[in-house]
């Protein structure tokens, strides 16, 4: 049944992707307004799918790689609608759907089988810690996306050579101020996934701190965007360098929640 | 047939140099023209549009070549020139061709400056001065109507007004595009000139709060900045002065760099950061181009707007193609509401109208009464038929009955829009959908 449900999802945020790339090129406002139906469509399913999966597998769905990316796409989805319902970014979509879409198709191609759970996680700290922490990453990809349109804005504007982009993103200060909005947002959920995480390790292995890859990583990303938070209040590290800065602690991010898992080996190794 | 009897001549940027232009008749006050206009035997109607670019009559004519000669006459009057250089540098369209060069002129299509605003409010202007003088009749009030609607549907539905086509337009379109909102912005004028204080006055428009001058001679700065309720600094301020603004516009006749990449590096620091938009447009120039390569320092020169505006304005030539769809479009749909003015098919739709109600009303009835006899149902078909046969008989009578062609068109018109005959046609009007268009158009913004 989640299996079916997921397909479906899938199949609509790709379509929900085609349609926003479609209404890119075009500008058309019909167009426009499909996409979003489409994306909102996609992004019900999934919950539903969410929770389907949830009464299967008997556990909240977010231990294996599948269930964490999936959910990662959820929170991408979510933020990227919540966001849009009192702030709104001309032509942002276009940038959040491949990304959605890409995660998703991550998604489809790991192993879907539903794990036993370890004991080590059997507690109800599994369900708020790891969604924080991935309902995070959600925050930090949308700004990831600011990032990207930013430089690719800016270089046009610098440039002065005018190409797709001019006519189609928003003012520059419009891009900056979304980068600080969804960083607002996913830097304090990333200190509460880390902070939840510590004590249900103190819980599960009887200390708040083991320096495995997984904690490292995640107190290295949240070091690198603390720092960019920091600069910014009191530097004016703002705009461009802000922009680098997002692409590169979500590189980070991505690595902590990957890399690691396939790379280097700890504690959380047994967590896709 | 009505179309055939709509006019227009004039001459335009097009057809005649302006030394040709400036002789003609109609400049500033159109009252007098327009007396003699609607003096000249056989025309109905008239309007005259009087522009830096065009001077055009419009008017419906019985006699449309000999009245067609006599305005050419008036226009070309004190220009000394024969009526043959007169129509050569002079147009003159009728019926379909008359409409459709209307709403291309209304749509800023025939404008030097093609999707120039202005030209819509100077036809509103000419067509008020010939309403309010009962110049115009039943033809040109819904052929300028129409005229600014279709203006309106063109601005809504593509993009011909909306890129910059001169620099200082091109000039506060990038500031909105760097800085978002202008609201509370700061711009810094260095040096006179009028392209710099046209587009500092644009750039007020758009919600900038302070302006400040910097000049060699303070005494000239201080001017300058009363005008634009700003204030006045020595040029030996500059550097200072950026910490505190947003857009510097310098346009000095210094003739080497008055501000160098060196000089605002620190100052970025002290801005933490925030934006600089910096436009030179002095020849020689006055800023570094180097400044470009400062984080945050967005530096265009005379050259580069210029290239804004070229890109600008062929992008206006492609919507100036979607733009000429639309006008055909709605050409032929006024040519069909002109068809519709002739006494025959207001009649029949007058019929048809009565006809459909009838019909309707009965079919309702007679599911209430279902052991009718044929003969019952017979005779409730033939009252129904006489009670609209007898209504309809008095205005048939009224649109059938010999008057003067005024007459008769005012006739016709009362006649359409009492029964609500061209309601029909206005439901399927795209003009609707393209409303909801625009509602959706505004409810989602940037």
């Amino acid at each position: 049944m989640s299996y079916l449900l997921f397909q479906v999802t899938f199949g609509g945020y790709l379509l929900a992707t085609i349609v926003y790339v479609v209404y890119f090129a075009t500008q058309n406002p019909s167009v426009r307004l499909a996409a979003r139906s489409l994306l909102l469509g996609a992004g019900l399913l999934h919950t539903a799918t969410l929770v389907v999966r949830y009464f299967e597998a008997g556990h909240t769905p977010l231990t294996s790689n599948h269930e964490a990316v999936s959910f990662f796409a959820w929170s991408v989805t979510w933020g990227f609608l919540s966001f849009r319902w009192r702030y709104r970014v001309k032509n942002f979509g276009v940038f959040v759907t491949p990304l959605i879409s890409l995660l998703m198709l991550i998604a489809a191609l790991s192993s879907r089988n539903v794990t036993e759970l370890p004991p080590a996680l059997k507690s109800d700290w599994l369900p708020v810690h790891a969604s924080i922490a991935i309902i995070a990453n959600g925050f930090l990809a949308l700004a990831f996306c600011g990032g990207v349109m930013y430089l690719l804005l800016e270089r046009e504007i610098k440039g002065k050579r005018f190409g797709i982009f001019y006519s189609r993103l928003p003012s520059l200060e419009s891009l900056d101020a979304l980068n600080h909005h969804c960083l607002a947002v996913g830097f304090p959920l990333l200190t509460l996934g880390i902070i939840t995480g510590s004590i249900w390790a103190k819980q599960a292995w009887g200390t708040y701190w083991s320096w495995d890859p997984k904690e490292t990583w995640s107190l290295i990303t949240w070091f690198l965007y603390a720092a960019l938070l920091h600069q910014r209040l009191t530097m004016g590290w703002r705009r461009r360098r802000a922009a680098i800065m997002t692409i590169v602690g979500f590189a980070a991010a991505l690595f902590t929640l990957w890399g690691v898992s396939y790379l280097l080996t700890g504690v959380h190794t047994y967590v896709g | 047939m009505w179309a055939d009897t709509i006019q227009v001549l004039g001459v335009n940027h097009k057809t005649a140099p302006v030394a040709v232009r400036e002789k003609l008749a109609v400049s500033g006050d159109c009252t007098l023209p327009l007396l003699k206009i609607r003096g000249l035997p056989g025309c109905l109607e008239c309007c005259l549009l009087s522009t830096c670019n065009r001077v055009e009559a419009i008017f419906v004519s019985r006699e449309p070549a000999a009245t067609a000669r006599s305005v050419r006459g008036l226009l070309f009057a004190g220009s000394q020139l024969s009526d043959e250089e007169a129509q050569q540098y002079s147009y003159f369209y009728r019926g379909q061709e008359a409409i459709e060069h209307l709403f291309r002129v209304a749509a800023s299509l025939d404008s030097m400056i093609v999707g120039e605003p202005q030209i819509l409010g100077q036809l509103k202007q000419a067509y008020r001065e010939a309403s309010e003088r009962q110049h115009t009749g039943v033809v040109l009030n819904k052929l300028l109507h129409k005229s600014f609607s279709v203006a309106k549907r063109i601005r809504s539905e593509t993009n011909i007004g909306g890129s910059a086509v001169s620099i200082s337009y091109a000039a506060v379109e990038l500031a909105r595009k760097i800085f978002g909102q202008l609201d509370g912005k700061q711009v810094l004028l260095v040096g006179a000139g009028e392209m710099a204080e046209l587009a500092a006055e644009h750039l007020i428009t758009q919600g900038i709060s302070q302006v400040i001058v910097a000049n060699r001679t303070l005494e000239r700065a201080v001017n300058l900045a009363r005008r634009f309720n700003g204030s006045a600094v020595g040029l030996s301020e500059l550097v200072p002065q950026l910490e505190l603004v947003d857009i510097l516009i310098s346009s000095t006749g210094a003739p080497d760099l008055i501000l160098k990449r060196d000089d605002v590096k620190p100052v970025m620091r002290l801005r933490k950061n925030k934006p600089l938009f910096l436009i030179d447009i002095a020849v020689p120039r006055d800023l570094d181009p180097e400044l470009n390569q400062i984080d945050n320092v967005y530096l265009y020169d005379i050259d580069d707007l210029k290239n804004v505006v070229e890109l600008n304005k062929g992008e206006r030539e492609k919507e100036a193609v979607k733009a000429g769809r639309i006008v055909e479009e709605e050409t032929l749909k006024f040519v069909q509401w002109l068809e519709g003015m002739e006494v025959a098919p207001t009649i029949t739709a007058l019929r048809q109208k009565a006809e459909t109600i009838r019909e309707s009303e009965l079919a309702k009835t007679m599911t209430l009464f279902r052991d009718l006899t044929p003969k019952q149902e017979k005779s409730l078909q033939m009252m129904t038929g006489a009670i609209i046969s007898k209504l309809l008989h008095d205005p048939i009578l009224f649109l059938k009955a010999e008057v003067t062609p005024e007459e008769k068109q005012a006739r016709l018109d009362m006649a359409r829009s009492l029964f609500g005959l061209d309601r029909l046609q206005a439901e399927s009007d795209p003009a609707n959908e393209h409303g909801q268009a625009e509602a959706l158009k505004k409810s989602a913004g940037p």
